[in-house]
């Protein structure tokens, strides 16, 4: 279980920080809530992975750490929030810059110029 | 168990639900007066505490009474209710200001500076992890708002990247939370600073990642190179008085790192004291030279503020890494003198700018000043105070913490870097001062359009520019303060002591 987790948040990590690195808001936007869920699923398993265990005292033999469950709580509502935040200002940035790119301008290079021309071309634009 | 220490965060939390709801938020007048009511009681609070704190030692406030390893808890210790109340100046005085007009130009200004202010005083006060993250947000999302307020495209560009980079900054204090949860099994400080020298084996190395994480964290929050560069657009993006307010902002991050790296990874570690120090030095020292050329390259004054605030935090931050008693009460001082006076002049940045009608304030000669003797005096104040000459507090703070550091292992570098940075600060700031108010291109041109200063604004500006000459002459028992601040957050087992048995 602990390697299929590990390799979960891993996943999600690497995909949600590449995600980060691009240059235009909606796949950003993406990765940062991929980012949230791996960190989400890191919190919960600082408490360690266990099974069959109650968060209460009494009610079971052993029993789970309850405070990570309240942190990914709390974690969860302020990354809801702040997603929500953040979704409706790349839409305002979208509407008040005129395009969806991070720095708020088309990149200018050579490379970047070509590739647009072609994709012009293709008719995919 | 007196509740005064949780006043400070109910004040601006009911000012701010107060300011959303119909009598209080409906008119503009209401709200004006509302909100400058609240931010008048805000500071009459924490001016309590910090009386009361100054008498009877430091206060534990237990949330729920529930006990201090496993409740929440706040700790006002001479240090945070200082800060808190720095937090209540600058709040009143950045109301009043936005109170003559700029507080219109977009909605729920007032509600938003209250729950700023309610983030701040939160982070200040909070004697738990987890908490100084959830205050830490608090404070983010107003501060997203309000950069918004009012702005145009250059701030929408700007607020899209500065919240990008919290969120990941956020998302990285979680993981480093995990790390020391998993680790330490507590997110009390002191509770955490008793198990760190525990550790054994591997998790040494878990709790030093974790450790380290957070210092990423911080050094974004605070803008310490490599980590500053969303701070000089946001700040200039963003109009003058919520820049000014933002600049207790870069504070809370250099605050957090006093707390984490003297009290949990301080002296009494074990394997992982002092994990941060060398981190610390080099990344302040680069700050500090990365501040003072962007100080010399600023084309208008905002900008040239800006630049000011990444050098002091690069000041306040090699401070952090001596991790002497002295060095600490020196950070105190200079942190308390600095947060006024850069918030002064992003008030004085835009008054100048209202007064240049289509320079604004950039560097460049343009129309006279309506008013330019009395904004003149103020700059002049502002300037010698944030270069450090003498009179003002800006000399006291320099000559203390450059006598804090003799001893320090890299002063050698420190030293020279920091009088040539200040020396580039002078430069910069006595041209841009010659070029605004002497270097007029039209004389007797009409003035009818330009407004004058407002007395609120007058009010608000003379608040933060008087604190200067204020900190100055009663430098004695100014330093006292800091120094038992200082020595209080030093003093390892007596915080532990405290926190963990007195809060019942």
């Amino acid at each position: 279980m602990e390697l299929l987790y590990a390799a979960c948040v891993g996943l999600l990590v690497s995909c949600g920080v590449f995600l980060i690195l691009r240059s235009r808001t909606f796949p950003v936007v993406l990765g940062l809530t991929m980012f949230s869920y791996a960190v989400n699923l890191f919190l919960f398993s600082s408490g360690r992975l266990s099974l069959n265990k109650a968060t209460v005292i009494g009610h079971s033999s052993e029993y789970a750490d309850p405070l990570p469950q309240a942190l990914v709580l709390t974690a969860i509502v302020i990354g809801f929030a702040m997603t929500a935040f953040v979704v409706i200002l790349a839409m305002r940035g979208r509407a008040d810059l005129g395009n969806d790119h991070v720095d708020g301008q088309e990149p200018s290079g050579m490379l970047t110029k070509k590739l647009h021309k072609s994709a012009q071309i293709k008719g995919i634009k | 168990m007196s509740h005064l220490t949780f006043l400070p965060l109910l004040s601006p939390m009911l000012a701010g639900v107060m300011l959303l709801v119909s009598p209080f938020g409906k008119h503009k007048i209401n709200r004006r007066i509302t909100s400058v009511l609240c931010s008048v009681l805000t500071l009459i609070i924490s001016l309590f505490l910090l009386f009361d704190v100054y008498t009877t030692g430091t206060q534990i406030y237990a949330i729920g009474d529930w006990r201090a390893p496993f409740g929440i808890i706040l700790v006002s210790d001479p240090l945070s209710t200082l800060l808190v109340s720095l937090t209540a100046v600058l709040g009143l005085a950045c109301v009043l200001y936005a109170s003559a007009g700029d507080d219109d130009k977009g909605s729920f200004f007032h509600p938003l500076v209250h729950f700023l202010v309610l983030g701040v005083n939160g982070a200040f006060l909070t004697g738990d992890v987890f908490n100084l993250f959830v205050f830490f947000e608090v404070l983010l999302i107003a501060s997203y708002s309000l950069l918004m307020h009012g702005g145009d495209k250059a701030s929408t560009r700007a607020a899209l990247q500065y919240v990008i980079m919290n969120l990941v900054g956020s998302a990285i204090f979680l993981i480093a939370l995990g790390i020391l949860y998993g680790v330490l099994g507590t997110l009390n400080m002191a509770d955490m600073a008793q198990k760190v020298p525990l550790l054994q084996g591997d998790d040494v190395y878990l709790a030093k990642i974790g450790g380290l994480l957070l210092l990423v964290v911080f050094a974004l929050k605070g803008a310490l190179l490599p980590l500053h560069l969303w701070l000089p657009n946001t700040y200039a993006s963003a109009i003058p008085v919520v820049a000014a307010l933002f600049a207790i902002m870069t504070k809370v991050g250099v605050y957090s790192m006093m707390r984490i790296y003297t009290l949990i990874f301080g002296y009494e570690a074990g394997a992982l004291s002092h994990i941060a120090q060398s981190w610390l030095w080099w990344l302040a020292i680069a700050t500090i030279a990365m501040g003072a050329i962007g100080v010399i390259a600023s084309k208008d004054l905002r900008k040239l503020t800006a630049n000011l605030v990444i050098v002091s935090v690069g000041t306040l931050v090699a401070l952090v890494a001596v991790q002497t008693i002295e060095a600490t009460a020196s950070a105190i001082y200079y942190l308390v003198h600095s947060t006024l006076v850069t918030a002064a002049l992003f008030l004085l940045a835009d008054l100048i700018g209202q007064q240049r009608p289509n320079v604004y304030d950039r560097i460049t000669a343009g129309p006279a000043i309506k008013q330019a003797k009395l904004l003149g005096c103020c700059f002049l104040i502002a300037a010698i105070a944030v270069i450090g000459m003498p009179p003002f507090s800006g000399f006291i703070g320099k000559i203390w913490l450059l006598q804090s550091t003799l001893d320090a292992e890299y002063a050698i570098v420190f030293w020279p870097l920091y009088l040539l940075a200040s020396l580039a600060i002078l430069l910069a700031i006595a041209k841009a001062g010659s070029t605004v108010f002497w270097h007029y291109k039209s004389n007797g041109t009409d003035k009818s359009g330009v407004e004058s200063v407002q007395p609120v604004q007058l009010i608000a500006l003379i608040i933060l520019i008087s604190a200067s000459p204020l900190m100055s002459i009663f430098s004695g028992p100014l330093t006292e303060y800091a120094i038992a601040a200082a020595t209080q957050l030093h003093d390892f087992h007596g915080n532990v002591d405290t926190i963990l048995s007195r809060g019942m």
